[in-house]
């Protein structure tokens, strides 16, 4: 596998001015470094990839890698990003959103883009809450959690992203964690390779505002967290329901072929060619 | 090849659609609503047979979206919307303004503000194309007086937008984009068109934010080996992210220079009997119409009135009245709003002549007889 300094130099903005704009302790750095090393391990030109994303903290991911890069506005990722796969279908799109940027702001284009199956590749961010704004509660913040506008508990029930995606039609769902970082390049690695639109929910941690809020301690503390509450789909299959309690499922949980929408765009094209054809 | 009819019944909307694919717009994505939505239906059957792309996005918010990612992919785009629709879609316009992104809005006007009246003309929404989206930014507004201007004026928008590499808004309004006409379409083969210019210097030394002497920077479409970034922060020339008050001003300071440098190729405006003219009527839109055939009736009469007719409403054509207020005594200004473009020709007018307005906002049209009365009571 490539070290981490050859990493930095191949992937890595040499005229963008570091240092970034994360916290000291984030999870999203981790979570893009998975993701270099997935398409690394692709042998993928750099050339080839568009990198897309909306706003907040996950939303700077793009600006530091050397990749055709596309910085959205809030919760509109994945429209530009089908946008742009319709016009270049060659482009492997990657789109890296937020829990509240893909299933708050931008959750109707998220069910949609599951619905379409536009070959693009979405990576969740999930720290359950709002991080760039200073510690909001997010679609995905716990019951009873603790957010800066719920000080008193979080009176909303949280999605549960992989259901949702799977529910709204996505032919690939994996999750994983920060803390899995091995299983997480390789969740992302079959999920570029995927023909179809395919989700990666990842669980991260937020030390500066949901860590801090909820106490759960600094990174150290939410990482281990992360491990202990992850149980991979082959092991969760063995347990009952009550041994499952609390925990989160991780692995590739759904992966199906049908039929993609460019692929099926170019047989509209031949078709309505034919027919003016036809016409003369 | 199919060889064009020399005449054709259509309607705006049609004709609007004709001048996309003339225009070689090859991409769109859209949502239905009255009274836009034949602009989608017809580029939705007629685009893919020329290899173009068509998708129905789940709202505007997206479909402008959709088309901004489009058109970063090296695609000739465009959408076609109504006023609730315009709305939704002023955030990422503001987005196309800053990362000058060529694409094209057309907005058929209807009755507002919400939901207002669907089907009825207005002309309500010549302020919001101006400055609906946040922020200080640059914008070009054209507005055609019939069906064939439709046509021409949707490929003068996609040239405009590829040129300075920046949105432009087709502002119809509803009796255009419903009325047909017999029109005279050229071979679409002869018809101009301006494609955006692309970087030719190897890729690093590829700025994408810095100005050519046009003050315009060429554009590099995804995936072409020009790996660069967009954002919607403001940005210095590599497109990265920047809060140095000098950077921060030069982009937004050059965003209105392009602009500014190619003021009288954007704007478009025709004089009738302006020669001798002490009085004016300023048109737009549909307006035109029913100002045409009061102004035939008042110079027959022996009235000296001309009219001004605004093809671009935005930047104003502030020249267009400038160079004919020494001569005029009154100005009407008859618009389907409360007085919209009345107020720019009152800033530009600066005291000079009397300025009237004729104003509706109950969904029917102002009559050519209307027109003809109005000005009659203010020259008498």
């Amino acid at each position: 596998m490539i070290s981490n300094s050859e990493l930095v130099k191949k992937y890595f903005r040499y005229n963008k001015k570091f240092p970034h704009i994360w916290c000291p302790g984030c999870g999203i750095g981790t979570i893009l470094g998975c993701m270099l090393r997935a398409i690394d391990a692709l042998e993928l030109d750099k050339n080839d990839i568009a990198f897309v994303s909306g706003i907040g903290c996950t939303g700077r991911a793009p600006v530091y890698v050397d990749f055709n890069t596309l910085h959205t506005t809030h919760g509109r990722a994945l429209p530009f990003a089908t946008g742009l796969k319709l016009a270049r279908p060659e482009l492997k799109v990657i789109v890296a959103t937020g829990d509240g940027d893909s299933t708050a702001i931008g959750g109707n284009h998220l069910i949609h883009a599951c619905r379409r199956n536009v070959d693009i590749t979405t990576i969740i961010f999930n720290n359950y809450i709002y991080g760039m704004t200073g510690g909001q509660y997010s679609p995905t913040t716990p019951h009873g959690d603790r957010a800066y506008t719920c000080k008193l508990g979080n009176i909303e029930r949280p999605f549960n992203i992989s259901a949702l995606v799977e529910a709204a039609g996505a032919t690939f769902v994996g999750r994983s964690t920060s803390y899995h970082t091995l299983q997480l390049q390789g969740i992302i690695r079959r999920a570029i390779e995927h023909k179809g639109f395919s989700v990666v929910e990842v669980i991260t941690h937020c030390p500066t505002t949901y860590g801090r809020l909820n106490r759960k301690g600094g990174a150290v503390e939410m990482l281990k967290w992360q491990k202990e509450i992850a149980i991979d789909k082959t092991k969760a299959e063995k347990m009952s329901s009550e041994e499952l309690e609390g925990k989160i499922i991780t692995g590739i949980l759904l992966e199906k072929e049908l039929p993609e929408y460019c692929e099926q765009y170019d047989t509209i094209i031949a078709k309505a060619r034919a027919a003016a054809g036809e016409k003369g | 090849m199919k060889k064009q009819p020399s005449y054709q019944l259509m309607q705006g909307n049609e004709a609007v659609a004709e001048g996309a694919l003339a225009g070689g717009v090859n991409f769109f994505a859209g949502y239905p609503i009255t009274p836009s939505t034949e602009i989608a239906e017809i580029l939705a059957d007629r685009l893919p047979a020329v290899g173009g792309k068509f998708i129905q996005m789940e709202d505007e918010i997206g479909s402008i979206a959709a088309i901004i990612g489009a058109s970063l992919g090296g695609c000739k785009t465009l959408t076609a919307t109504s006023g609730p629709g315009f709305s939704l879609m002023q955030e990422n316009l503001g987005f196309a303004c800053l990362a000058e992104v060529p694409l094209v809005i057309v907005n058929v006007m209807r009755g507002g503000p919400s939901t207002g009246l669907p089907t009825s003309p207005s002309q309500g929404d010549v302020m919001q194309s101006r400055w609906g989206t946040h922020g200080d930014h640059p914008i070009i507004v054209l507005s055609p007086a019939s069906v064939e201007e439709a046509f021409h004026y949707t490929v003068k928008a996609v040239n405009l937008a590829e040129k300075y590499r920046n949105p432009v808004i087709l502002l119809m309004d509803e009796v255009i984009g419903h009325m047909r006409a017999r029109v005279s379409l050229p071979p679409y083969t002869m018809v101009e068109r301006h494609n955006r210019v692309r970087p030719s210097m190897p890729p690093e030394w590829y700025n994408p934010y810095e100005r050519s002497a046009s003050g315009v920077a060429p554009m590099a479409a995804f995936g072409d080996g020009y790996r660069y970034h967009v954002t919607g922060l403001v940005h210095d020339a590599k497109g990265f992210p920047t809060s140095n008050p000098n950077e921060a001003r030069d982009n937004l300071r050059g965003l209105f220079a392009k602009i500014e440098r190619g003021f009288r190729e954007i704007c478009l405006v025709d004089y009738f009997e302006m020669e001798d003219a002490e009085h004016a009527i300023v048109a737009y839109g549909s307006m035109v119409l029913s100002a045409r055939s009061a102004l035939e009736q008042l110079r027959e009469a022996g009235h000296k009135v001309g009219m001004i007719k605004l093809g671009t409403l935005w930047p104003f054509p502030r020249f267009a009245l400038e160079r004919y207020l020494p001569q005029l005594r009154n100005i009407l200004v008859p618009e389907l709003n409360l007085g919209q473009i009345y107020r720019e020709v009152l800033r530009v007018n600066a005291g000079q002549a009397n300025i009237e307005k004729l104003n509706r906002v109950n969904g029917t049209i102002i009559t050519p007889e209307e027109i003809l009365k109005a000005v009659k009571g203010v020259i008498r």
